[in-house]
């Protein structure tokens, strides 16, 4: 059997204090799949993908990346937060060449490597800027570039998009699709959005609270560039929508 | 962009003050009085739309209302401005009174300094690593914090007679009293700025491959250099606030021996003479560390 890149097999998560933040997920990710976790708030998405990330301990099962139990945060899987965590004190080539720079490259081929990533997300006129100057989505340019020039495999993104506003957050998603189709990234990308999460993914994972599970996985098969305003992406969005608040209709009857 | 906003605030200022002026003129029925107000009202104007010389308006009352206090009372306990100005000058240039105080500014601005910026630098020399290790180690939090707190409310006033006691007379006791002025400002600034580091800083470090030894020197210390320079900031005024005190510990020269001298020989225009020096090397020593916490962190949105 040829080990997935991401396997993550009957994972709980209990909090001290005995709250239940997971229970029983499996998972499965192949090499270069952009795959979307979504539901409401307390379903236990973001835990699951600190857990990746190795921010956080399981309390039971396993997380298997290529073939290696995750104990803790490695630069093989990036992560992009929602509040950026840029740091603040090094301009946006600093921040680009942090990781590289720290995993012991040579001070030219880190030059090259941040340069590229640069050009790659159009941050050139924003090189030698320090990130309290810039705006939002070029911060978010700047978070997604660093993990990028720090070779990640895996790219974790938690609602990263979610603080942006509308008309950001959607040539970001373009961007972002550009660039995972580019390279052989594979993405895992927290949403509490039907639509980004339908536009975006391969797969998408829909969870629910109390206490947090997986309770189904679709995968989108449309073509891309996706129209949100489709039938196809509609009867789709309808779908998971009825997923997605089975709960609120079964507490309600 | 700023200087348009206050080109145009001044242009407001004046013709709100163009408009006030013609009120009054007209109500007197004075036109030429009216004119006359008119120019006073737009250079109040100009003055006032103006940062530097708005910050002198308060001292500049100040000294109106001091000089309106002590006129006409020559024998006074609170001399006059002007002869504070005439015993600056003295204390500067001499050739006034030519007595133990005349032409001796230089030497004590320059002994009160080197005291200053000496027990400054001590104090920060101790307090910034001690506080990274309070910050950063529990163990030494448990160890030290409660009995430096317990310090901390000590005037160091109260300090001056164990301190002459211990160090002796004279300028080890006066460095050891500055020093512990501005030790507590930066020692709390510095546990503070290094505790109340952003904890998604050590996650984005961790997830692009710093090992945790690692995080001290990469992500710690960077990201608490804003909140350690307040506190040298706030450490450096202190310095210069208990500079009088420590020099009353029986010290030859220096700005605070001066004034308890010229207290001793009622010579009140002297002490004030004095007062105002401390507070002008203050003010520019302050200045200064300001420039250069401008330059180092550019990138800081409290300091750039």
């Amino acid at each position: 059997m040829v080990e997935p890149l991401l396997r993550v097999s009957n994972v709980s998560k209990i909090y001290p204090g005995g709250i239940e933040a997971l229970r029983g997920a499996n998972l499965i990710i192949e090499g270069g799949e952009f795959v979307c976790l979504i539901g409401a708030s307390g379903c236990g998405k973001s835990t699951l993908l600190r857990m990746i990330a190795g921010f956080e301990q399981v309390t039971e099962g396993d997380v298997v990346v290529r073939g290696k139990a995750v104990t803790g945060p490695s630069p093989d899987r990036g992560m992009v937060f929602q509040d950026y965590g840029l740091f603040p004190w090094l301009t946006v080539r600093g921040n680009i060449a942090f990781g590289p720079a720290e995993r012991g490259k040579k001070k030219a081929d880190v030059a090259r490597i941040a340069e590229r990533f640069i050009a790659m997300m159009g941050l050139e006129r924003f090189a030698d800027v320090y990130p309290h100057q810039l705006s939002g989505g070029m911060k978010q340019r700047v978070a997604i570039a660093r993990v990028l020039a720090n070779d990640a495999r895996l790219a974790l993104m938690d609602e990263p998009f979610g603080a942006l506003d509308a008309m950001t957050r959607e040539r970001l998603q373009d961007e972002l699709l550009a660039i995972w189709r580019a390279t052989e990234l594979s993405v895992v990308f927290v949403t509490h959005s039907l639509e980004e999460a339908i536009f975006l993914a391969d797969r998408v994972v829909v969870m629910s609270p109390g206490p947090g599970r997986i309770v189904a996985e679709e995968r989108i098969v449309l073509e891309r560039p996706r129209d949100v305003s489709s039938p196809e992406f509609n009867a789709i969005r309808r779908r998971l929508a009825a997923l997605l608040h089975a709960d609120h209709v079964k507490e309600a009857a | 962009m700023a200087t348009d906003s206050l080109s145009h605030e001044a242009v407001r200022l004046r013709r709100e003050a163009d408009q006030r002026a013609g009120v009054i003129g007209l109500a007197r029925g004075t036109l030429s009085l009216g004119a006359s107000r008119l120019d006073l009202f737009r250079v109040a104007g100009e003055v006032f739309a103006n940062r530097r010389l708005r910050a002198c308006l308060v001292p500049l009352l100040l000294l109106v209302l001091w000089w309106l206090g002590t006129r006409g009372n020559p024998d006074g306990l609170i001399p006059p401005p002007a002869a504070v100005g005439v015993a600056l000058w003295d204390l500067a240039f001499g050739g006034i009174n030519d007595d133990a105080f005349s032409q001796m500014l230089l030497t004590d601005l320059i002994a009160s300094a080197s005291r200053v910026y000496g027990a400054f630098l001590l104090a920060a020399a101790i307090a910034l690593p001690l506080g990274m290790l309070i910050g950063r180690l529990r163990i030494v939090r448990e160890l030290l914090e409660p009995s430096l707190q317990l310090l901390r409310p000590v005037p160091v006033t109260a300090w001056l007679p164990l301190s002459m006691i211990i160090f002796g007379l004279g300028p080890r006791s006066a460095f050891f009293l500055v020093a512990l002025g501005a030790f507590y400002p930066i020692l709390v600034n510095t546990v503070f700025a290094v505790r109340s580091v952003e904890p998604r800083l050590f996650e984005a470090a961790q997830m692009l491959g710093v090992s945790p030894a690692r995080l001290f020197p990469k992500v710690v210390l960077p990201a608490s250099l804003p909140g350690m320079f307040t506190g040298l900031r706030v450490g450096l005024g202190f310095a210069w606030v208990v500079i009088v005190v420590g020099e009353m510990t029986g010290v030859q020269t220096g700005l605070g021996a001066m004034i308890m001298d010229a207290r001793q020989l009622s010579r009140t225009e002297i002490v004030i003479a004095g007062m105002a020096v401390i507070g002008l090397a203050g003010f520019l020593s302050d200045l200064a560390i300001q420039m250069l916490g401008r330059r180092l962190l550019a990138w800081s949105p409290l300091h750039g």
